[in-house]
């Protein structure tokens, strides 16, 4: 009998939700087959079994949300020792899943003795978690309860490493459960919970992390953006054969790249490695925020700098689409050196972000406007577009920040130096 | 500083002592007329003459038993056994006289006896000529066990071995005889019984000894090139063991991988594996992993023997394996 665990799927995962099974107990599976899907804080994916056998059990339905390295199901790939419950045969599938629940209770009723029944044993698994000594002596010594720790090795077994990525040693725990806000009479808001889905508790935990630890500075800057939409324009003319049509936030995608590429102090993350040091990324990856079905997610367009603006156009369409659809993979999302926020669409002028941590630096976008701007004594009406920058002020200082954004201006004044 | 083959420094060494000690003699198969199977013992009997460079018929036991008792009345035998393979027909009198006379005695004879002997496969001599049982000897107390991997470390532990007043066996490899390596010009006996850090590290602990210790410094020099830092210890003496170099090594990394080119059932690396486990079981954050050779009679056929053989591919899979399974690699 083999248990399956929920697997890490992202370097970031703690915990994952079951989005569903596709096999039920009683089914027999290959190595390659899709098992389960599975909810990370990034995206649904696909879990494949690695072993033949039949499903015997599942021990965490669709919808729940378990740590990492918790068994989820069983599998009799004929190592069985237990005695098997309903040894199916393959061509006659159950009718319906095995609820755990109603098991149990019909093989407990029966029998009223007072002897030792064992207890379920889907029960008193989570509480012998697998560690290394060196993190039993290090949780010891640091009053860590390793029941609310999530293991990253083999066969979900804690070693040091899942320690380190613990933010405090009194810090609510990844995988505790959060007290039922259940509305109660005297509560005169009527609240109605509605309880976080593995993204939105990514989202909400980074940015905490985020927000309470990354000091932080904004600058903010304008320029017209008369030429770009000329531009962009014109190049969509240009594209009707071929029906790319390249937009705003793609032409603002490869300035941010390029001008990234002139000051690479931007296109850095803290690390607390020695006494600190500034990580400077040599490849500039810019990730884009959207608003998916999901929920806040951040697709990232790789080598952005080295790429051209209508393959950005794609790329990203293609990222959008995956999003709405909630098929990113982790790898889509992985890697990240710089975020663009732009909610200009939604007529927004001026706003400021949350650095997406580890970058060191997230550019908030706002609308473009018309403008009354003095042009030589004259007033003029001019498109402006207004763009913020957070920056982590341990390794982005005030000069530095004003000097991105003084390159990004120009640029986009100047667009042909984006595509050029 | 020169730079010499492992074989001229183990020449070296016997020249050395032959010219520093008169009670110092060689004794063994072949190892004057044609000079050593491995010639090692090349122009030792015309600089030396007959007396000192002692040929022996094909009598294990018997010319074992005779270096015995001239070590007993003070002299200081260097006995060539052509492989260790041999040594099993004089296994009674290393390990039931060699071993045991000075304590059963009451300490009224010493045995300073050297037994030099090559081990290790890889040549293509069969099942009964490519063995790795340097572990019969290591198990015994009373006896020493050496196992240079460097030509350097070879003359060092040879000089050492030769004025020890306990019998020593010094652990040769086939495949190591014709390996260089930089040799200081004036090279000082070593200390039996104390490992060397051949490479220093901090991600994981790579333990290993005679011909795994130089795959050990390769598996750690390609490694290194992905940013991993691997921390190579070549034990230099499995008896006495230096446990403590070993355990303050996986204090620091809390991870280790064993090299070995023996067996890994009851093998050595099992010791090393229990010295981690006495020493640093509260640091230890994965498995200590152990490669060894195939458990089966050396094969013939050169690519049986190749696959049977631990190699550098299987040293840099276990390491990365363990750093996996301690989520540090990236």
């Amino acid at each position: 009998m083999i248990d399956i665990l929920m697997p890490r799927l992202s370097d970031t995962m703690t915990e994952g939700a079951i989005a569903a099974w596709l096999k039920k107990p009683g089914d027999t599976v290959a190595p390659g087959d899709v098992l389960v899907e599975i909810e990370t804080d990034k995206a649904v994916m696909e879990q494949e079994a690695y072993e033949a056998g039949i499903l015997m059990e599942i021990l965490v339905e669709a919808g729940e949300n378990v740590a990492i390295g918790t068994p989820i199901a069983r599998l009799d790939d004929g190592s069985s020792e237990a005695p098997a419950p309903v040894p199916a045969p393959a061509d006659a599938p159950v009718s319906a899943p095995v609820d755990p629940e109603t098991v149990e209770a019909v093989e407990l009723e029966p029998v009223e003795a007072p002897t030792v029944v064992a207890a379920a044993p889907s029960k008193s698994r989570p509480e012998r978690r697998a560690a290394t000594p060196l993190v039993r002596k290090i949780a010891k010594e640091r009053g860590i309860d390793l029941a609310t720790v999530a293991g990253s090795g083999p066969g979900g077994r804690i070693v040091r490493a899942d320690l380190d990525v613990l933010p405090a040693p009194q810090a609510t725990s990844p995988i505790a459960v959060p007290a039922p806000a259940s509305p109660t009479g005297t509560d005169m808001r009527e609240p109605e919970a509605v309880p976080f889905d593995a993204i939105r508790h990514a989202v909400a935990s980074r940015l905490t992390e985020s927000g309470t630890t990354v000091p932080t500075f904004t600058a903010t800057a304008s320029a017209n953006v008369g030429a770009l939409l000329a531009l962009r324009a014109q190049i969509n003319e240009a594209n009707t054969d071929t029906g790319v049509k390249v937009s705003v936030n793609d032409l603002l995608v490869r300035a941010v790249a390029v001008a990234l590429r002139a000051h690479p102090g931007v296109n850095a993350s803290y690390s607390e490695e020695g006494r600190g040091q500034t990580l400077v990324h040599r490849r500039v990856h810019v990730g884009i925020a959207v608003a998916s079905p999901a929920g806040l997610v951040v697709p990232v367009v790789r080598d952005a700098d080295r790429t051209a603006v209508s393959a950005i156009s794609t790329i990203t369409k293609e990222l959008v689409s995956k999003a709405s659809e909630r098929k990113l993979s982790a790898d889509d999302m992985a890697d990240g050196t710089f975020t663009i926020s732009n909610l200009g669409m939604y007529g927004i002028e001026h706003f400021t972000a949350i650095i997406n941590p580890p970058q060191g630096a997230i550019l908030a976008v706002g609308a473009a406007r018309d403008d009354l701007t003095l042009v030589e004594g004259e007033v003029v009406v001019a498109k402006r577009m207004r763009y913020t920058l957070t920056a982590d002020h341990r390794i982005i200082d005030g000069a530095l920040a004003a000097q991105f954004l003084a390159t990004l201006t120009e640029l986009i004044e100047n667009p042909l130096r984006i595509v050029a | 500083m020169s730079v010499i083959s492992y074989r001229q420094a183990l020449h070296d060494a016997l020249r050395e002592e032959m010219l520093r000690d008169e009670d110092v003699f060689l004794i063994g198969e072949e190892i004057g007329l044609f000079e050593g199977s491995y010639k090692i013992t090349a122009g030792m009997l015309e600089e030396f003459g007959p007396r000192r460079v002692r040929d022996t018929p094909i009598a294990e036991e018997g010319f074992t038993g005779a270096a015995i008792g001239a070590a007993m009345v003070g002299l200081r035998p260097v006995v060539e056994i052509m492989t260790i393979n041999f040594s099993l027909l004089a296994l009674d009198q290393i390990v039931n006289h060699a071993a045991k006379i000075y304590g059963m005695f009451g300490g009224q004879a010493r045995v300073p006896m050297v037994i030099r002997t090559p081990g290790g496969g890889g040549q293509q001599l069969g099942a009964t000529h490519s063995q790795n049982i340097e572990l019969y000897y290591a198990f015994v107390p009373g006896m020493k066990v050496v196992a240079p991997s460097t030509p350097a470390d070879a003359k060092a532990l040879m000089l050492a071995a030769i004025r020890d007043d306990d019998p020593v066996l010094v652990l040769e490899n086939l495949a190591l005889y014709n390996t260089t390596g930089e040799v200081p010009d004036n090279v000082q006996p070593a200390e039996i019984g104390r490992a060397k850090i051949a490479r220093p590290g901090t991600d994981i602990t790579v333990v290993s000894y005679s011909r795994m210790a130089t795959v050990a410094v390769q598996a750690a020099e390609r490694l290194a090139a992905e940013g991993i830092d691997v921390e190579v210890i070549d034990l230099m003496s499995l008896r006495p063991l230096d446990r403590d170099t070993i355990i303050e090594s996986v204090k620091k990394t809390s991870c280790a991988v064993i090299l070995e080119d023996d067996w890994l059932t009851y093998g050595i690396g099992a010791e090393i594996a229990a010295t981690i486990s006495d020493g640093a079981f509260d640091w230890l954050d994965a498995p200590v992993r152990r490669v060894a050779m195939a458990e089966v009679p050396m094969p013939y056929a050169k690519s049986l023997e190749l696959a049977a053989l631990p190699s550098l591919d299987d040293a840099v899979n276990a390491i990365r394996e363990t750093l996996d399974a301690v989520a540090r690699r990236r």
